[in-house]
């Protein structure tokens, strides 16, 4: 099992649901987060007092999902949140020890 | 803990010498209410009795001269249509601060101290309501001994009732004093509350009570009373009697300062114990190290609209009648103001590359402080001079002259509202000119526009601008120096982390 967390620009939240739904995710879990990477920050400005925002608002995405489809899940997010321009974003993969349906108590590929 | 109980024991203390000396004037006005009624005793029993000569009638008539006169009494005539739009401004006044400066201020704090930056003009409003029928109406609006402040003698609204007169700019026209009195306690309130801008953030709850009651007391009654205070127009009959009028009206008044709706009453005298408070109470922890950014320029947005709206209370209700005059400050109001919301964010559109909401916003506010005092005597030209200037003016006060001086006032009182009240008071010194469209001053003794001397109209204006900045600003001083060093100003410095809404207040403005 992998453990994917997508870091993206909030307003393709949406567009990466879908696309990994298609791929037959069963759930993602969702965090608003802020943070820098090369994307500059921007400047307020407040009838004169300045304030420099470093870090700006992202989307956290994770998702547990059976190696057999990692790679495709990691594509499909790639291809969904890209705009092109800085700030897309990152994604991380890694690999997954164990994990647990609370209610059931089943494990493993069967409680992602 | 022993902080806390310190400060409580302090107003403990003070509630109850203001209760002593409640009780102390009470008894007085009693006594002194106990020795007028033999006077109009006497005055029945000449009356009762016309057989007795004539001069005894008319001793007994100079005798009681307080047979006073009510609405609708030949000469005292009252008028529908004004009580109805005096009523109606007055709760129009009441709306600007609560909650109209309140959520404008509130919005431009952080989220911890949003709630308490509401609830300081909310109670400023209350404690300064009762405060203002107990002594302040009368210490405002009766003859005094000196030209600085007037007497006790309507003490708890003594001798007032439903039909007791207040006058208005018109002979023989009167408004009921209970009108009267309610739309200038509107007046009071509002002033104190603005205060709340300069010391912004950090003044505890208990310190920030006790210094508006004791400005409201020594600095606001006195200025009113110097401003606004005079007889009336018909006591302005002939050269002497005006003679004898003016030296029973206020300090500035008599010195032919006008002010049409409290330029110099509210504003200067407020935005310069709000530049004081900023500078005795210190910055805000954190001060150009931490994001003062505001949590929610809506409320502010919302706050200015309501603000905007409230003042044609404000100012065409201090025409005190449903007249044309009233209808200039009206034109005055929304006109002036839409040009200083377009100067401040234009001005900051070309200097900053990009015109803001809270540079609008600020702009109508900066607006509508410098018409105040202009509103019911200057043209359209004085309106669109005066705004326009005002505009630009108070921009450049709030950003650049706040930053090169380094004092924390936190939401801008003194740049917007002393700066704005100091242009305003000017302007109308000039702009009244008729000569420059506008209406003069009027004479009530020749019963029509006097000559304008502009020379003299400025001279007047600058004492008055002059005078409450000092006064002001001395009061402001004297009452933070001495909380200072008794119960001190600020919280702690944990309380002022965690937020004055919980240490002050124990509620949160959100809980979402």
């Amino acid at each position: 099992m992998k453990l994917i967390t997508a870091i993206i620009k909030p307003f393709k939240l949406d567009d990466v649901r879908q696309a990994v739904a298609d791929i037959g995710v069963q759930g993602i879990t969702v965090t608003e987060v802020q943070g820098f990477g090369r994307q500059r920050g921007h400047t307020e400005l407040y009838r004169g007092a300045e304030y420099r925002v470093d870090f700006l608002p992202k989307t956290k995405i994770e998702l547990a999902v059976d190696d057999s489809i990692a790679e495709q899940v990691v594509e499909a997010i790639t291809n969904v949140a890209r705009t092109g321009k800085i700030g897309d974003g990152k994604i991380f993969v890694i690999n997954l020890e164990q994990a647990v349906r609370i209610r059931t108590g089943e494990t493993g590929v069967e409680a992602v | 803990m022993k902080r806390s109980l310190s400060t409580s024991r302090v107003l403990i203390c003070l509630w109850s010498v203001v209760l002593l000396a409640l009780t102390f004037l009470g008894s007085e006005m009693t006594l002194a209410q106990e020795t007028t009624p033999p006077a109009e005793a006497t005055a029945t029993e000449a009356a009762a009795a016309p057989a007795e000569a004539a001069p005894a009638e008319a001793a007994a008539a100079e005798a009681a001269p307080a047979a006073a006169p009510v609405c609708g009494d030949k000469g005292f005539e009252c008028n529908k249509g004004d009580i109805a739009w005096m009523m109606t401004s007055t709760a129009f006044v009441l709306f600007m601060t609560v909650p109209g400066l309140a959520l404008f201020y509130s919005g431009m704090v952080r989220t911890k101290n949003a709630l308490s930056t509401v609830m300081q003009s909310f109670t400023i409003f209350c404690v300064v309501a009762v405060l203002w029928v107990i002594y302040g109406y009368s210490a405002a609006f009766t003859a005094g001994d000196t030209p600085f402040i007037g007497s006790l003698s309507k003490f708890f609204m003594a001798g007032s009732g439903p039909g007791a007169v207040a006058a208005t700019f018109s002979k023989g026209i009167y408004l009921p004093d209970y009108v009267y009195c309610m739309f200038q306690l509107t007046f009071a309130a509002i002033t104190v509350a603005l205060i709340c801008g300069g010391y912004a953030e950090r003044l505890k709850f208990s310190a920030m009570l006790i210094f508006s009651v004791l400005w409201f007391t020594f600095s606001y009654l006195p200025i009113a009373h110097m401003v606004w205070y005079w007889d009336g127009p018909d006591a302005y009959t002939t050269a002497e009697a005006a003679a004898t009028a003016n030296s029973h009206a206020g300090f500035l008044f008599a010195k032919g300062a006008i002010d049409f709706a409290g330029g110099t009453v509210v504003h200067i005298n407020a935005g310069i114990a709000a530049l004081v408070g900023a500078l005795v109470c210190g910055k805000r922890n954190g001060y150009g190290r931490v994001s003062f950014a505001p949590h929610s320029l809506m409320l502010s947005a919302i706050g200015t609209g309501m603000l905007w709206m409230g003042w044609f209370g404000f100012n065409a209700g201090s025409a005190l009648e449903a007249t044309g005059g009233a209808g200039l400050a009206f034109f005055n109001t929304l006109f002036g103001t839409a040009v200083a919301g377009v100067a401040w964010a234009g001005t900051e559109w070309l200097i900053k590359g990009k015109p803001s909401l809270l540079g609008i916003c600020s702009g109508i506010v900066a607006g509508l402080v410098a018409i105040t005092p202009a509103a019911g005597f200057v043209g359209p030209m004085g309106a669109l001079i005066i705004c326009a200037v005002a505009g630009v003016v108070c921009l450049f006060a709030a950003t650049k002259l706040k930053a090169v001086l380094g004092y924390d006032d936190a939401l801008d009182a003194f740049g917007v509202h002393c700066v704005g009240g100091i242009i305003g008071a000017i302007g109308t010194g000039i702009f009244v000119n008729p000569a420059l469209g506008g209406t003069g001053v009027y004479d009530y003794v020749a019963n029509a526009v006097g000559a304008f001397d502009a020379a003299a109209q400025l001279k007047a204006q600058l004492w008055a601008v002059g005078t409450s900045l000092v006064w002001s600003g001395f009061v402001a001083f004297v009452v933070l120096m001495l909380l200072k060093v008794t119960i001190g100003l600020r919280p702690s410095d944990e309380a002022q982390e965690e937020g004055l809404d919980l240490s002050d207040h124990g509620e949160r403005a959100y809980n979402l």
